[in-house]
């Protein structure tokens, strides 16, 4: 039996990673993952871990850090925020192309200038195409299982993929909440230290990430698209682990009072309690509103998402991020895109919110629930608006 | 503003360094504890050395806490800070019936003349607790007593694991001031 804990979340973030028995952690701190990184220093510090922790100049360096160490075998955790995530931005792209298994907690923030600490998904949706494995998680105890379980995903022979576990700033990192802990035993068993299938070892010397002239690289490319598609199935199946271990079953689309609705909120991260607590109210109202939550963003999960969706008439996306000069928030437009083919989709509407840390509170996902239908029936060129700007 | 439920919901406000936050987090892991459902956070803005700070408690004894905003209506707000009260509007959103907790000298009278009679008043005199047992005026804790008294959100002996991870060495007289200030916060109905 484990126990139930009221722990900030940053702290149960590192608290797992230790669970998880990490071998190297190369982190750099910064607002609002600096607890995270803090506590990891101070579990390896006290001897509470056997583990390499490597202090780095920066992210990029981080990042790199844990290029090599993860290619020697070793399991590899970091964590970063905001600025951070953009610095070790061309770093990502390699650790995915070399189908290295690290494992990165981000604290989502808020991209400069102006300067911004708060939670914001701008970093998130920045580093979408790097080719890693991305979960975003709306809870602490979410925060805790993905970081868990995500090791477990990662250094699956058949994934082989880096995993990033996305955490909003502050509105979760900085939260203490109550937090069930495993055992270490039953940890362990879920998670057992793997063996890279092709390590760097000086015995057996082999060569990675090395160069891949035009006549090669498309190929490397296509083979690196295959297998983070095929990833999804080996995700839900280690979900589905996760849950007859734990008791906590995890989807790649989270439906919540969806049965029958006309309208759905679609929200990511740490948006989707509040947004439940506003379709309690609006259903007791008699309205007819549900909420899907996109766990999964990459790979995205075009089925489920078209399938959860089912026959509703208006879907609003919350996006916590701008696509400047785009066509809507990022999620919005693949969300838009994704349904685009389907025969009867929904009138798709967007609002970007909740930008640089602003509270969206219940009374605001009602108010986007209201003024949806307004610009659906327009058909403005762009239907989304950012939701809540004083002008 | 989510009706039907057992949900509490605390403000308090500090000056940075004075502990508001640390306060919020103690009591939410005794909450937790006891097997309730419980968040606490800062405010998420700057922090500065002596500026005006506030942090939040969430409680909830029966369900699932499921808010992730600031909280704009407070059911208590609870001041560490005399000196805030000419600076910050500590009844900002509090709830009319609400219970309002201040670290002071003055009596009910006084604390009416500038505040009315709109709140339930729980007083009392956290510097001097403070100072005669912990030797610091910094009374995050000696609050955490008054708050017991005006409203049993958690019972003491919850609090005692929490102090107790948190200070260590000087934890015993932590939970001192918090008893103390149980027995001498005066509260008005």
């Amino acid at each position: 039996m484990g126990k139930r804990v009221g722990i900030e979340v940053s702290l149960a973030i590192a608290e797992a990673a230790k669970m998880a028995d990490v071998d190297v952690i190369a982190a750099y701190p910064i607002t609002p993952q600096t607890h995270i990184v803090e506590h990891m220093a101070e579990i390896v510090a006290n001897g509470d871990l056997d583990a390499e922790y490597i202090p780095v100049e920066s992210e990029h360096s981080a990042m790199s850090a844990c290029l090599g160490s993860s290619a020697t075998g070793a399991r590899t955790f970091t964590a970063t925020a905001g600025q951070g995530l953009e610095l070790m931005h061309e770093v990502l792209y390699v650790a995915s192309a070399m189908r290295l298994p690290i494992v990165m907690a981000v604290a989502n923030r808020a991209l400069s200038s102006p300067l911004n600490v708060w939670g914001d998904q701008s970093d998130l949706m920045a580093v979408r195409d790097v080719g890693w494995i991305q979960i975003i998680c709306e809870n602490g105890q979410e925060a805790f299982d993905h970081t868990i379980c995500s090791f477990r995903i990662a250094e699956d022979n058949r994934v082989l993929l880096p995993v990033m576990v996305h955490c909003d700033g502050f509105y979760l990192t900085h939260v203490v909440e109550p937090i069930e802990f495993p055992t270490q035993e039953e940890v362990t068993n879920f998670i057992p230290k793997f063996k890279y299938p092709l390590p760097l070892d000086t015995s057996k010397p082999v060569s990675m990430g090395c160069f891949a002239p035009t006549f090669i690289y498309t190929e490397a490319k296509k083979a690196q698209e295959v297998n983070i598609l095929n990833s999804k199935k080996i995700i839900q199946e280690h979900w589905d682990a996760f849950g007859k271990a734990f008791g906590r079953y995890y989807h790649p689309v989270e439906s919540y009072r969806t049965e029958g609705a006309k309208t759905l909120l679609l929200t990511l991260g740490s948006f989707g309690e509040t947004a439940m607590t506003a379709v309690d109210k609006m259903r007791d109202e008699g309205k007819s509103v549900g909420l899907l939550k996109l766990r999964l963003w990459r790979p995205f999960p075009y089925q489920e998402l078209r399938k959860a969706v089912g026959n509703a008439e208006n879907l609003i996306v919350v996006d916590r991020a701008l696509s400047f000069g785009g066509c809507g928030g990022p999620a919005y437009s693949e969300v838009r895109s994704a349904l685009y083919s389907e025969k009867n989709h929904p009138k798709v509407v967007g609002f970007v919110a909740g930008l640089g840390g602003r509270d969206i509170t219940v009374t605001e996902f009602e108010n986007m629930v209201k003024r949806a239908p307004q610009i659906a029936n327009t058909g403005a060129e762009n239907e989304y608006e950012m939701f809540g700007v004083r002008e | 503003m989510v009706s039907k439920s057992d949900l509490i919901e605390i403000r308090w406000h500090g000056r940075g360094g004075q502990g508001a936050v640390t306060s919020a987090e103690l009591l939410a892991k005794a909450a937790i504890d006891e097997g309730k459902f419980a968040q606490a956070f800062p405010a998420f803005g700057p922090e500065r050395r002596g500026a005006p700070v506030v942090a939040f408690d969430r409680i909830d004894s029966t369900k699932p806490i499921r808010l992730r905003a600031e909280i704009r209506e407070p059911d208590v707000v609870i001041v560490l800070d005399p000196t805030l009260l000419s600076v910050v509007k500590v009844t900002a959103g509090l709830k009319p019936g609400g219970i309002l907790i201040i670290n002071t000298r003055k009596d009910f009278a006084e604390i009416e003349k500038d505040f009315g009679k709109d709140w339930k008043l729980a007083l009392v005199d956290a510097n001097t607790i403070a100072r005669e047992i912990l030797g610091v005026t910094i009374v995050n804790t000696t609050m955490l007593g008054a708050l017991l008294k005006a409203m049993p959100v958690v019972k003491m002996e919850s609090l005692v694991e929490p102090i107790k991870e948190r200070f260590d060495r000087i934890a015993e007289k932590n939970i001192n001031v918090v008893k103390r200030a149980f027995a001498e916060t005066k509260v008005k109905e």
